[in-house]
């Protein structure tokens, strides 16, 4: 029996730098650091998502040299997606990260579902920021 | 490192024009002048207007475009503003231009969306994604029964 998902990975362009971001902007806390060789495995989790981690990953193997730069240059370009992410008050959340340098390019907009902000990581990777309805 | 591949935009430019397409993104709806926008890539207009359009198949002009009426066509699915409202909110100032643009972008006049819209609800996908995609919906593709599953 599948009991959750454990394990999400999210292509970066400087695995020191976004886990700067994901812990010192968002409020993630760091979980696992290893080197194995030049391999170096980061991971990152919300605190209230224990079960959850989240894998900062540079682009290359196992992924070839074709596939790799291609995620390089959608992380550059801006196609490329992170994560979806639940908040608490979408307006308050982005006002804050805005002011502590982080772009959008979607400020808190109304949907059927809640409001929903789309921002960047310092990757280039689009994540977005929903607070549902309440009752949702 | 630079990489050139063959859509010759070199892999360290793409970044600046990232900010710049994020900025279109952002204030679609404002008075957006090609000065502004070629400023936060950092680069000449002209350089901008070339790059840009070979790293996302589009000039920015047809970026800005192409958003609005994406945007357009979530408003009219999903709200019950009127056209003229929609145009204003998406950025156009004359509804003559917004319509015109609509048309040759979607192939059917903002009225005519609506109206396949009307009372069905939205889908449900969410908007993100459809803003991240751009504009898709066009009825020139579209086959008649698509919509009625819902």
């Amino acid at each position: 029996m599948i009991t959750n998902v454990s394990l999400v990975t999210v292509y970066v362009t400087d695995q020191d730098e976004a886990k700067k971001f994901y812990t010192d902007v968002l409020g993630f806390e760091a979980r696992t650091d290893a080197a194995l060789g030049d391999y170096r495995w980061v991971t990152v989790g919300h605190p209230d998502h224990p079960e959850l981690e989240v894998t900062l990953m540079v682009p290359g193997p196992p992924l070839d040299d074709e596939m790799a730069e291609a995620v390089r240059r959608a992380l550059a370009n801006g196609r490329m997606g992170g994560l979806g992410l639940r908040v608490d008050d979408c307006k308050k959340t982005y006002e804050d990260l805005s002011a502590r340098g982080v772009e959008f390019p979607q400020p808190p907009s109304d949907r059927p579902y809640g409001v929903e902000a789309v921002m960047r990581d310092n990757s280039g990777n689009w994540l977005v920021l929903v607070e549902p309805k309440s009752g949702e | 490192m630079t990489y050139w591949t063959s859509m010759s935009t070199p892999t360290d430019l793409l970044p600046h024009l990232r900010r710049a397409r994020d900025l279109i993104d952002n204030r679609y709806a404002d008075d957006l002048d090609l000065e502004i926008i070629a400023q936060r890539a950092g680069v000449s207009k002209y350089h901008f207007i070339r790059s840009f359009s070979a790293a996302y198949g589009q000039t920015p002009a047809q970026y800005l475009a192409h958003r609005r009426i994406e945007r357009a066509q979530d408003l009219l699915r999903a709200t019950n503003l009127t056209v003229t409202e929609v145009c204003m909110l998406v950025g156009y100032t004359s509804l003559g231009s917004f319509s015109a643009k609509f048309r040759s972008l979607v192939g059917e006049t903002p009225s005519a969306f609506q109206e396949r819209y009307g009372g069905k609800g939205v889908p449900h996908i969410p908007g993100c994604y459809i803003f991240m995609r751009g504009l898709q919906e066009r009825a020139i593709s579209e086959k008649p029964s698509a919509a009625s599953g819902h």
